[in-house]
């Protein structure tokens, strides 16, 4: 089944209610493998619900999510998941190595082999030297960063990212934007991004699929034709970018006071 | 060194030196009450002749005993309750059937099966000990974060692994806490059982001198078990704030 052109993520006519609520209707569509797709919306949405289909945390009770070509029954360590609430998915009691250490221990790595292995993903996310403090004697940003380096050590083909740089100060969020490019650039690693953000969203996607609220369901899927590596002024400057972010916003604006 | 952070030994001193005064100027004459000064002249001969270090380690090691044995339990117990959901519905109904037993209601049953001595008196502080451990274990698993468990699951972690490496660690502080709680009713109910049957420890001896008219010697072992308890409590909450204070892990006072 697994043959080239079958997505990474497939959402098939998915549907979800709870308590007689329905909180996804019908939602359709695919990621291709290697692209960074963004899901926008307004909370109540159901895009973090989204996300959680995709891990297996959550079950659609209509219609069918699929990781490349196979319906979803729960968590595989293939996927990794960047919370938006670093503090909670961090263990306070490891340093930044250990934390990174976990997903390489869930693996099976050998110990002689670790410690190289965690210094370079350390390195890569910026950390270099940072490897024995603890998550409370890091910044924010250095966590959410520990966090991506754990992920990373999955060699996830899928990651997942719900709302990450949401709690987060406006200049930390554009750089760790453009750290998390870089990181998944030419890895061929799937992405899905959620964020409320537009101007994230269209920053960092190749696509970026726009949902409404009560039930969700997508409202519009747009190309993102910017060149990449992208540039916090000229890409988010560039007529193309201008362009969709008020298609976006204007379906918005609408759905929010129809 | 500022003299003012000690102001709190002030309050003590003068009521001390208020009893002493009290009784020497009243001219009371009784075996209910004693001087300080000769509270304090006792306490010095019990810690001279090494009396009061035998009978602490009598009692201490029943408390150490009890608690190895019906905390661990407990703990352990309460993991296993608090990762499953089927377990602790079935258990609910025998833990709330057995739980308000009196632990001194045990003395009987011990004694009738160990006779006195140490046996018995650790029995009775691991049936008192096994609960709020079993309990405070419990909810300290329940409380770990959701968002740990989701971790070690998108991890995949074995369960063995998920326990170790997320639980156990999540709820160390919660459940240091919980002993230091559980250590100060095993207190209470190792000197209980000595006062009231078993010939043995400090609350024996606190007896024996009661039973001797002495109460300079009776006051000079109630003023050691504060002092003991005093200790312990304050040596388990400096450990707890050497291993979590550099993790940045609140330590519930």
């Amino acid at each position: 089944m697994k043959t080239s052109n079958t997505p990474a993520i497939s959402f098939d006519r998915v549907g979800l209610s709870i308590a007689n609520r329905q909180i996804i209707d019908g939602i359709s569509f695919d990621i291709t493998k290697g692209e960074f797709v963004c899901v926008v919306g307004p909370s109540g949405c159901g895009k973090t619900t989204l996300l959680r289909m995709v891990i297996g945390l959550a079950l659609a009770d209509k219609g069918e999510v699929r990781r490349f070509g196979k319906p979803v029954s729960g968590p595989e360590r293939d996927v990794a998941v960047v919370f938006q609430d670093y503090g909670r998915a961090l263990l306070p009691w490891r340093t930044a190595s250990g934390n990174v250490a976990l997903a390489l221990e869930a693996g099976g790595m050998p110990k002689a082999e670790r410690a190289d292995e965690i210094a370079s993903l350390l390195e890569r996310v910026g950390l270099k030297g940072h490897g024995d403090k603890y998550p409370a004697q890091l910044s924010g940003r250095m966590q959410q960063r520990v966090q991506i380096a754990r992920c990373l050590a999955q060699k996830p083909g899928i990651l997942l990212m719900d709302e990450p740089f949401g709690a987060l100060d406006a200049m930390t969020r554009q750089s760790l934007q453009d750290e998390i490019s870089a990181i998944v650039a030419g890895t061929g690693t799937t992405v899905m991004f959620v964020t409320h953000d537009i101007d994230e969203a269209i920053y960092l996607g190749d696509r970026v699929v726009q949902l409404d609220a009560n039930p969700g369901r997508v409202a519009e899927i747009i190309d993102v034709n910017l060149d990449r590596p992208r540039n916090q002024l000229s890409s988010r400057e560039a007529p193309e970018f201008l362009r969709l972010r008020h298609v976006l916003f204007e379906h918005m604006e609408r759905s929010a006071h129809p | 060194m500022n003299a003012w952070q000690y102001r709190g030994w002030l309050l003590p001193f003068i009521l001390l030196g208020v009893a002493e005064f009290g009784i020497r100027t009243s001219g009371i004459e009784s075996h209910g009450i004693a001087l300080p000064s000769d509270i304090a002249k006792a306490l010095t001969e019990v810690i001279a002749s090494g009396e009061v270090f035998v009978r602490t380690w009598e009692t201490i090691a029943a408390i150490l005993l009890g608690l190895g044995i019906g905390g661990t339990i407990g703990a352990i117990l309460g993991i296993f309750l608090g990762l499953s959901r089927s377990a602790s519905r079935i258990a609910s109904l025998a833990i709330e059937l057995f739980r308000p037993i009196p632990p001194v209601a045990i003395i009987p049953i011990a004694l009738l099966i160990y006779g006195f001595g140490v046996r018995m008196e650790a029995a009775i502080i691991a049936f008192t000990c096994f609960w709020p451990m079993l309990l405070l274990t419990h909810a300290a698993v329940d409380a770990v974060d959701k968002q740990l468990i989701e971790v070690s699951r998108i991890l995949q972690l074995s369960h063995i692994k998920r326990v170790v490496s997320i639980v156990i660690p999540a709820i160390l502080p919660r459940v240091l806490t919980a002993l230091r709680l559980t250590i100060g009713i095993a207190f209470i109910v190792a000197i209980t059982t000595e006062i009231a049957v078993n010939p043995f420890g400090l609350g024996h001896a606190m007896m024996l001198s009661q039973m001797e008219l002495r109460p300079p010697f009776m006051y000079a072992y109630v003023v050691w078990l504060a002092v003991l308890g005093w200790v312990i409590n304050a040596g388990l909450l400096l450990l707890q704030q050497r291993i979590f204070g550099a993790m940045g892990i609140e330590v519930h006072r």
